[in-house]
């Protein structure tokens, strides 16, 4: 009798139930979403037309991905092979995520059909929102051949496999350069609503601060990440990503510091150059103040402290902590610091069906990072191509 | 110092001024901070 239960229990764990509830409910939200309009899920209005699918699940959610160019450029443009065992992945997580990212958008704009309509029928050129969609479009499709030679593997197509590595160089320099261009872009979406965004979070290097952290933001979801893979996966980590991880998180930590260090100095500079000192005495500068110390300032302290006792421990936690701070960065961005003049009872708070679809989207990553990390050869070396990553 | 900013030249010269004091103290902040990063890092001998 206890045969049939067998499989019933290994399904039935608590993150499956879990798991299993939230795309329960994000189903019927997005069937709502479809069938009934935008009104429906949303507390989204004229003067708010971004909420939290744009300022959560695209902006954190491209900013997060940035740890597969970031680790692509680190490994194959710089040469820094010890970093070899972040790759896959870096590339694992930033084509989910751009993937992902695609998806909110498809919630957003509503008509997931005439998504092509703006990069093939009618280009905006003039238009920042029209060089983002282009290179997330191109981006994503990187992504997907960086990502295709581990689902090769595992299919043992080894023709296909060989044909693709062939191309890799060529893969990771274009999405490097997308990369560029479409992060700093993001930033440079918000150049357009200098009377909207609060004078301290909007500047006219607004662009270059979004490349910048995406940078650490970046090399931190990489760390972070295999804090959690190493937690909940560790089984199929071989010996040799076991090791080289730790390497890992010490250059990484270490850049990711100095850059923060940086990243601070020229928001001070943002600041002087704006003339904005008299804000930082209000309400708004302490919240502007608590972002930058406690989120940039501090870890950045933090990750040096780490890197010079060698703790990865220690860098693994900041690593979330940095996280956190790239998340409250881009929410401050686009929703808090948003319409800061408008009256309270105008702001935009997002209603319990919009988190949910947030929460959604996040689990259906992770769902489907695991489904592949348990099959495919992304933490592990494929022993038909030792060296080959 | 608000009330002492008339004119586009007054305004570029105060915050000019300023940005400029601030890279001093960047260009020696940063590269302290470098040698707290790597203070333990192991030393290559170049020669």
């Amino acid at each position: 009798m206890s045969q049939p239960t067998q499989p019933l229990k290994t399904v039935l764990t608590p993150f499956n139930i879990i798991c299993g509830i939230i795309l329960l409910i994000g189903g019927i939200i997005t069937i709502l979403r479809f069938t009934q309009g935008i009104g429906a899920v949303t507390n989204l209005d004229d003067n708010n037309p971004w909420g939290i699918w744009i300022g959560f699940d695209l902006l954190c959610g491209v900013a997060l991905a940035a740890g597969g160019y970031v680790t692509c450029a680190t490994c194959y443009i710089f040469g820094l092979k010890r970093f070899k065992c972040a790759v896959r992945p870096a590339i694992l997580t930033a084509f989910l995520g751009y993937a992902l990212v695609v998806l909110a958008l498809g919630y957003d704009v509503g008509r997931p059909w005439r998504l092509p309509y703006p990069i093939f029928l009618s280009q905006g050129t003039s238009s920042v929102l029209f060089e983002v969609g282009l290179c997330v479009m191109l981006y994503l499709s990187v992504l997907f051949f960086e990502f295709i030679p581990a689902a090769f593997e595992w299919l043992d197509w080894k023709r296909a496999r060989y044909i693709i590595g062939k191309v890799s160089m060529v893969l990771v320099i274009f999405g490097i350069i997308l990369s560029t261009l479409h992060q700093s872009s993001l930033g440079a979406l918000f150049l357009i609503a200098p009377s909207k965004l609060h004078p301290l979070w909007h500047s006219g290097y607004i662009a270059v601060y979004f490349f910048i952290s995406s940078i650490f933001a970046g090399m931190s979801m990489v760390i972070f990440e295999h804090m959690v893979v190493d937690r909940f996966l560790h089984d199929r980590i071989d010996e040799e990503h076991d090791i080289e991880s730790n390497n890992v998180a010490l250059g990484f930590a270490k850049a990711a510091a100095f850059l923060m260090a940086g990243y601070l100095m020229i928001q001070v500079m943002g600041i002087a150059i704006d003339n904005d000192w008299k804000y930082l005495g209000t309400r708004w500068g302490l919240w502007f103040l608590f972002e930058m110390i406690g989120f940039v300032g501090l870890p950045a302290v933090v990750y040096a402290i780490g890197v010079r006792e060698q703790n990865i421990k220690l860098i693994q936690w900041t690593s979330f902590w940095v996280v956190l701070g790239i998340v409250l960065n881009r929410l401050n961005i686009s929703l808090v610091a948003f319409n800061w003049q408008l009256p309270l009872n105008l702001r935009y708070f997002p209603s319990w069906m919009e988190i949910m679809t947030t929460v959604f989207i996040v689990t259906l990553g992770i769902v489907i990072f695991k489904f592949i990390a348990i099959r495919m050869p992304i933490l592990h070396e494929h022993p038909d191509y030792p060296d080959d990553h | 110092m608000e009330h002492d900013i008339h004119t586009l030249q007054d305004f570029m010269t105060h915050t000019k001024g300023i940005a400029y004091l601030l890279i001093a103290v960047a260009l020696v902040a940063l590269p302290l901070f470098w040698s707290f990063l790597t203070g333990r890092d192991d030393k290559k001998k170049t020669f």
